[in-house]
């Protein structure tokens, strides 16, 4: 089976991302709800032409902060749980670059959760794409990173319950 | 004393290295860390306000000593999903 966290340099399959948290318990099931999320290569990005999309990862720090937002998860959400899979290298458009899946008893922690999630990679998963459109290529700075960032934390949980 | 230095993104183009083994004062925190590699590398003090600091792959306060050996990274903003 799929680790529940991982980083890769080869395309992403949805499916064994929701089969690491897809507990097989039989009539003890106690997942009702499994929410899958793709993050995917736009086409598009501020009217640029995207040719692809370069990222860059720090793994061993992305696995531990995939864990911290896991934990977050199941402290918020309990009974919640939560795998991702980055994809780093070179993509294409209309290629999977993140993978989350969530699995709860309902589906309401499972969709919050899910959102939940990709805030926090975005504000806190030490990620870099490089972008190459037509005429050129830029690094996207996005969020300033700190893991204990309160605020931060609670941005995500406004997004995730909105 | 030697800690290994990685630097990511934009930070590693400046560079031009993935790794750096770096020599700091005993007692150095990770600013004076950053501050020192600006020395070298002026350009990095674009970065001064948005870097973010880690030690042995956790996030850090810039504030934070760092010790021997220590395996240290700064990260420009990130942009993953």
């Amino acid at each position: 089976m799929a680790p529940r966290f991982a980083v890769s340099q080869e395309a992403l399959d949805p499916h064994q991302v929701s089969a690491s948290i897809a507990d097989a318990e039989g009539s003890r099931q106690p997942r009702g709800a499994m929410m899958t999320f793709s993050g995917v290569v736009r086409g598009t990005n501020q009217r640029h032409q995207v040719l692809r999309l370069e990222y860059e990862g720090y793994e061993p720090m992305i696995l531990k902060v995939f864990e911290q937002i896991g934990a977050e998860i199941e402290q918020a959400w309990p009974g919640t749980a939560c795998a991702m899979h980055h994809r780093l290298g070179t993509l294409r458009i209309g290629e999977i670059s993140i993978v989350i899946a969530t699995g709860s008893a309902h589906r309401a922690a499972a969709y919050a959760a899910s959102r939940y999630a990709i805030e926090r990679v975005k504000q806190i998963a030490p990620i870099w794409k490089h972008e190459y459109f037509e005429g050129g290529d830029v690094w996207i700075e996005g969020a300033v990173a700190a893991a204990d960032d309160e605020a931060a934390k609670k941005r995500a949980m406004e997004a995730a319950c909105a | 004393m030697r800690v290994t230095v990685r630097l990511f993104a934009r930070l590693r183009e400046i560079a031009g290295a993935e790794t750096i083994a770096h020599d700091v004062p005993d007692g150095s925190s990770l600013a004076d860390v950053w501050t020192s590699l600006s020395s070298t590398w002026p350009a990095l003090a674009a970065f001064d306000r948005t870097v973010s600091g880690a030690i042995n792959a956790e996030y850090a306060r810039m504030s934070r000593e760092v010790r021997e050996g220590d395996d240290v990274a700064f990260l420009p903003p990130v942009s993953g999903g």
